[in-house]
């Protein structure tokens, strides 16, 4: 066993950790810990843009993109916490710019901006360009930057640790455990603060657009610790994932004028959002396309619909939309234009398809995408401990792992991006600057024994199950009772099956023995994370009889504002048993009122 | 329809030297090739080791010598490789495991050449000012994921590991290329010493394996171009 010791520990290297990593490192000893290589990270597949209001093109404000994102949280978002994001996303897209970031540039030479979900001109009720993008790979793009800001300003990194337990002493962080990947062994973080942040856990579902390395280990980690995640019925399915592979085609490419098509030829979301159609938010238009395939409208008879990006349907629909350009005249695009600004949508399907998206229809349905939910933190990134909005000393949470909440029941596109940013740099400086007020807590006698202890078990369990297995039948209970629509009768199924999970998975062990990239045994690890999580989630999503956002209930259809207008704040007991409490929204400017696109 | 996959091994804490494994699994032409390594893990050979992460050839994690090319694991599909597929660790690094190979040096090399905006002008209020035209020369070495499927395809490297190799040639050409960076002629300087862009001789091996499909080569050429001219424009 190896012991560090830093003012500062960042766990997790996508834009979030980076982030908090580059500010924390101003004025406190720090490390970022990460169980990739950082640019190897999630964050680096985000495709379509970074929302800002910086009007590059056309008149928007950051209270346009406040209200736009309450109303995409189906009102859930902390109001105050959605402000204070929209009124800093401006300096922080700039900052990115200053960093080097590459945006794709307007022809005066100003960051370039397209339309997304759900983002409007509030006057008109039209689209508007908020999403700042570089080409369709945005994502990569500020991974990179931020990347290369850290190295430039000799951050300290720990690559290929994967951290697995979180050291708590006296009420306070004090430190986490990690597993050096290519040894094995075990190393001691001493820290005054740490800060999370490890990202989402979209590997509980079947079809998803999430990484392998997305398995919920950040929370998983701090729900052991005794402390509670909030808002777990949450959770995103992007309308647009490559058919039956869940890869990601960005909202983007209806920001550019794609539209949905059903079997019939029918572009349906005029049904079912008649102002602004295929940019609905991304809950609307996957509920959309689920029930267009429940009618027997899904293409060829099959669970799929299609995305039609091709120039003369954009042309024509944007002819029928009356979209103009800045100048006044008609909106048009050209198949060369399209690969320009998609190249890498273009890429995926042609690869995994071997379909040209200049020229045919991409087969798409809704894929896992974002967590809502996560570790409840202040808008400075502390994390709470409980419903009363006490802060615990020393932790603090940044990026899709946390829930601030300005996501609410629902995320707008582009707003992940933004929150990491904004969010990770106030982590980063909040945790820096309680570090400078504190000494170090004394670290626990034995403090690698509750890490040690779950390697050991799964080491010496029977063998009697198998890992996959397990992890096949979660994800598949996981997307057809817990998905885009739910129902009490099959949330209970769920949980059934879930727990029986969780008994099997005690007999799962290794057959790999050794300690260099021991991979086998760090991936059991995961999938103990993601059962756990699945539980919680399923508990916390019966538990609320309401439909909201990313929450859809058959049997509550309607949102319920009365009883339901409240996080959810989830605790495992220690005999397993899950407890839920509730604490109320942050309302300060906008009513609740009925959701329509 | 079945595959056949063969799979170099190597376990350092059992392995006095190298073998090779062959699997046989049922796949469809649509599978990637991580989904096979994913299966023969899960259900035949848990100790068989490899990176991956997004699994849609944007992390870079899963690189490796796919039928005697450089190709990331997960996009490279049973269609392309047919029925016999064979997969070793990237060539000219230290295999610590199986597939795992020693990515550090090639970070250092990456590193080596300042790939960071260096311009220390005070900041504007607002954005740096980019023409559509400025931005679009580097356009292309941006797209760079950092896998080293180029770096390990150059007979150059495999010669001398000391030579800087594609990848960082590329991270270089993104700057020296971006009217905002102001130290061009700084990273020039780098890369026209010994172990810089000189040895390079044109193979195109980098630019076939990239499965960003980034015109390495052609940048390569454009570095040495502005050693030669000074320009950068």
């Amino acid at each position: 066993m190896k012991t560090h010791q830093f003012e500062v520990i960042v766990v997790g290297a996508g834009g979030a950790g980076l982030m908090a990593g580059l500010y924390a490192s101003r004025t406190a000893k720090t490390a970022i810990i990460t169980k990739l290589y950082p640019t190897r990270s999630h964050t680096g597949t985000a495709q379509g843009g970074i929302g800002a209001a910086l009007g590059s093109e056309e008149e928007d404000h950051p209270e346009w993109h406040t209200y736009d994102t309450v109303k995409g949280s189906d009102y859930l978002g902390d109001q105050d916490a959605i402000e204070f994001m929209c009124e800093e996303a401006v300096q922080a897209v700039y900052e990115l710019e200053h960093m080097g970031l590459p945006f794709d540039r307007t022809p005066e030479g100003k960051i370039s901006q397209r339309p997304f979900g759900g983002h409007t001109n509030n006057v008109t009720g039209k689209p508007v360009k908020r999403a700042c993008h570089a080409a369709d790979r945005t994502g990569h793009m500020i991974l990179q930057t931020l990347y290369q800001q850290c190295m430039k300003n000799n951050v300290n990194f720990f690559d290929e640790f994967q951290v697995v337990d979180l050291l708590m002493v006296n009420g306070a962080a004090a430190g986490v455990v990690a597993i050096e990947l290519a040894t094995g062994e075990l190393h001691v973080f001493h820290a005054k603060a740490v800060i999370i942040a490890t990202g989402g856990y979209g590997r509980i579902w079947e079809i998803t657009s999430n990484a392998y390395a997305f398995t919920g280990d950040g929370p998983a980690i701090i729900m052991r610790r005794g402390l509670p995640l909030e808002d777990l019925e949450f959770f995103q399915f992007h309308p647009t994932g490559i058919y039956k592979l869940g890869i990601l085609i960005t909202e983007g490419v209806r920001g550019e004028g794609g539209v949905l098509i059903n079997g019939k030829g029918e572009r349906f979301m005029e049904r079912y959002a008649p102002h602004v159609k295929d940019l609905a938010s991304r809950d609307v238009v996957s509920r959309a396309i689920y029930m267009e395939i429940r009618d027997g409208n899904g293409a060829n008879g099959q669970n799929y619909v299609y995305l039609d990006v091709r120039p003369e349907s954009v042309n024509k629909y944007a002819a029928l939309d009356g979209r103009k350009n800045k100048d006044g005249s008609p909106y048009t695009v050209t198949g060369e234009e399209i690969l320009a600004k998609l190249p890498d949508i273009v890429d995926f399907c042609r690869v995994y398809l071997g379909v040209d998206p200049v020229t045919q229809l991409m087969p798409i349905q809704p894929t896992a995408h974002y967590a809502m939910g996560g570790i409840p933190t202040s808008k400075y990134g502390e994390t709470i401990l409980d419903e009363t909005n006490a802060t615990v000393p020393g932790l603090y949470a940044a990026g899709e792992c946390a829930c601030v909440s300005v996501h609410g029941a629902n995320r707008l596109g582009t707003n992940s991006l933004l929150d990491l940013v904004v969010f990770g740099k106030h982590a980063g400086l909040r945790a820096a600057e309680f570090a400078k007020t504190v000494p170090f807590q004394p670290l626990p006698s034995d403090p690698t024994k509750y890490a040690s202890s779950q390697f050991d078990r799964i080491r010496k369990a029977d063998g009697k199950d198998n890992a996959f297995d397990i992890a096949t039948t979660m994800k598949k209970v996981m997307f057809d009772k817990m998905g885009i629509f739910r129902s009490g009768k099959g949330m209970e199924e769920a949980l059934t099956i879930v727990r029986a999970l969780k008994q099997r998975y005690q007999h799962v062990s290794v057959t790999d023995t050794g300690k260099i990239f021991n991979t086998e045994l760090i991936n059991v690890w995961e999938l103990g994370n993601l059962l756990d999580l699945a539980e919680a989630i399923t508990v916390s999503a019966i538990a609320r009889t309401e439909s909201r956002g990313g929450h859809s209930r058959e049997d509550y259809p309607d949102r319920d504002d009365k009883n339901w207008l409240k996080h959810s704040l989830a605790w495992v007991r220690e005999d397993g048993k899950i407890d839920l409490k509730y604490k109320p929204v942050v309302i300060t400017k906008y009513e609740p009122k009925v959701r329509t696109y | 329809m079945e595959v056949t996959i063969k799979l170099f091994r190597y376990n350092p804490e059992k392995d006095k030297k190298p073998s090779y494994k062959t699997y046989k699994l049922e796949a469809l032409e649509t599978d990637r090739v991580l989904d096979l390594l994913e299966k023969v893990k899960g259900y035949q050979d848990g100790t068989l080791s490899f990176r991956r992460s997004c699994a849609h050839g944007i992390c870079g994690s899963d690189a490796m010598r796919i039928n005697g090319f450089n190709r990331l694991a997960c996009k490279t599909l049973v269609r392309d490789t047919g029925a016999k597929i064979t997969v070793q660790p990237l060539l000219g690094m230290r295999v610590i495991k199986d597939l795992i190979v020693d990515m550090e040096p090639f970070f250092e090399h990456y590193r080596s050449v300042k790939p960071w905006l260096i311009n220390d002008d005070p900041e504007p209020e607002k954005e740096r000012y980019q023409s559509v035209d400025q931005r679009a020369v580097f356009d292309d070495t941006t797209k760079c994921i950092l896998c080293a499927c180029c770096t390990t395809a150059c007979p150059s490297f495999w010669g001398n590991e000391q030579y800087v190799g594609p990848a960082a040639i590329v991270a270089a050409h993104r700057f020296i290329f971006d009217s905002r960076d102001k130290a061009a002629a700084e990273r020039l300087k780098i890369l026209n010493e010994v172990w810089g862009v000189y040895r390079c001789h044109t193979i195109f091996n980098c630019t076939l394996a990239c499965p960003r499909e980034i015109q390495i080569t052609r940048a390569i050429g454009e570095v040495k171009m502005a050693l030669t001219t000074g320009k950068t424009e």
